[in-house]
């Protein structure tokens, strides 16, 4: 079989495994209390480590991804509509792009 | 009759779900057009037949595994080192689906998780979990991963057959756009509840450490996010008893 094909397929399946497992398995299961609060913890744990500091590489220069950032930061916090927190970030940073 | 009614009943129900999860996907899929644009433009150039990269996007559907491929492959890595490097980059949706599966209506079908599992994302597994309401509707996750995946492999055609359409600038900016969605999700939280706001400040605290310090260089970037999501969510399970955040 074609070489990359095959890569595609193993890169699905190595993908697909850990997503599908533990839906499948772990759904009605019942689970002492740390473990519950251990899994409900786990979205703020993970988004807070995907964000930092990720960002600061996500554009061109680290200045731009600060303002867009903080921009984003502020917006969030005066619970602006999420589209508008999104076009904020991206209009904080070309801003920084276009002046500096 | 009475059937009748609650079939149609439950048939309004499905389609609110899932209407509602395409409305919560729209910031995803603002978020992931110019990346995956970006993922076909890098493909393209690294010389990656076209099929094998619309395949990538189908079978795979996993932004950063994606980009690491292509990389890799261009650098004359082995099929081998490839898959391992993504497995262990994806490891962390373990974690996610693990915490997922709980919130998802106790009566769905397993063929029916089997399927939504596919579309957890980083990107859809926050919407969907961040949430105000604790039992979410199949219906609901389905529509956001659909919009999400949908939007993700209309972008890589883009990327690859229309190519740099997009100044370099805006392209570049756009590269915050899905940590803009995060804080936009993330901060509100942090807004309302004193354990979220623990378990973050510890989080950043981790993954920084992970990060910078000299005794970490080689951890990838894919390690330190699980390290950093089990060690928080285990402080906040250890010291934080109040139970629901």
């Amino acid at each position: 079989m074609d070489n990359l094909l095959l890569l595609v397929i193993g890169m699905g399946a190595v993908t697909y495994v850990p997503r599908m497992l533990p839906m499948v398995l772990l759904q009605n299961i019942q689970l002492p209390s740390f473990w519950k609060r251990f899994l409900s913890y786990i979205p703020y744990s993970a988004i807070v480590a995907l964000i930092f500091p990720g960002i600061l590489s996500s554009t061109s220069s680290t200045g731009s991804a600060v303002t867009g950032g903080i921009i984003a930061v502020i917006l969030a916090y005066l619970k602006v509509n999420l589209i508008l927190v999104v076009f904020g970030g991206i209009l904080g940073a070309l801003t920084w792009q276009l002046l500096f | 009759m009475k059937a009748l009614i609650r079939e149609a009943v439950t048939a309004k129900e499905d389609q609110t779900a899932f209407s509602a999860g395409i409305k919560a996907g729209i910031p995803i899929a603002v978020g992931y057009l110019p990346i995956a644009i970006a993922f076909g433009l890098l493909a393209q150039s690294a010389g990656v037949p076209n099929y094998i990269t619309a395949l990538m996007s189908l079978l795979i559907f996993a932004g950063a595994s994606q980009f690491v491929g292509v990389n890799l492959l261009a650098l004359g890595a082995t099929t081998w080192e490839i898959v391992l490097t993504t497995f262990i980059l994806n490891l962390r949706h373990f974690l996610m689906t693990a915490s997922l599966s709980r919130r998802i209506k106790a009566d769905t079908s397993k063929q029916w998780m089997a399927l939504l599992a596919f579309g957890v994302t980083d990107e859809t597994f926050t919407m969907a979990s961040l949430r105000k309401e604790q039992q979410l509707d199949p219906g609901f996750i389905f529509g956001l991963n659909l919009l999400a995946f949908s939007a993700w492999n209309v972008g890589t055609w883009v990327g690859v057959f229309l190519g740099a359409g997009l100044p370099e600038m805006v392209q570049s900016s756009m590269g915050i756009a899905l940590y803009a969605m995060f804080i936009g999700l993330l901060v509100p939280s942090v807004r309302e509840s004193k354990t979220v706001l623990f378990i973050s400040l510890l989080a950043v605290a981790v993954n920084s450490l992970l990060h910078w310090l000299p005794v970490f260089e080689g951890l990838s970037a894919g390690w330190a996010i699980i390290i950093t999501t089990v060690a928080a969510s285990a402080a906040g399970a250890l010291f934080c008893k109040d139970g629901e955040v």
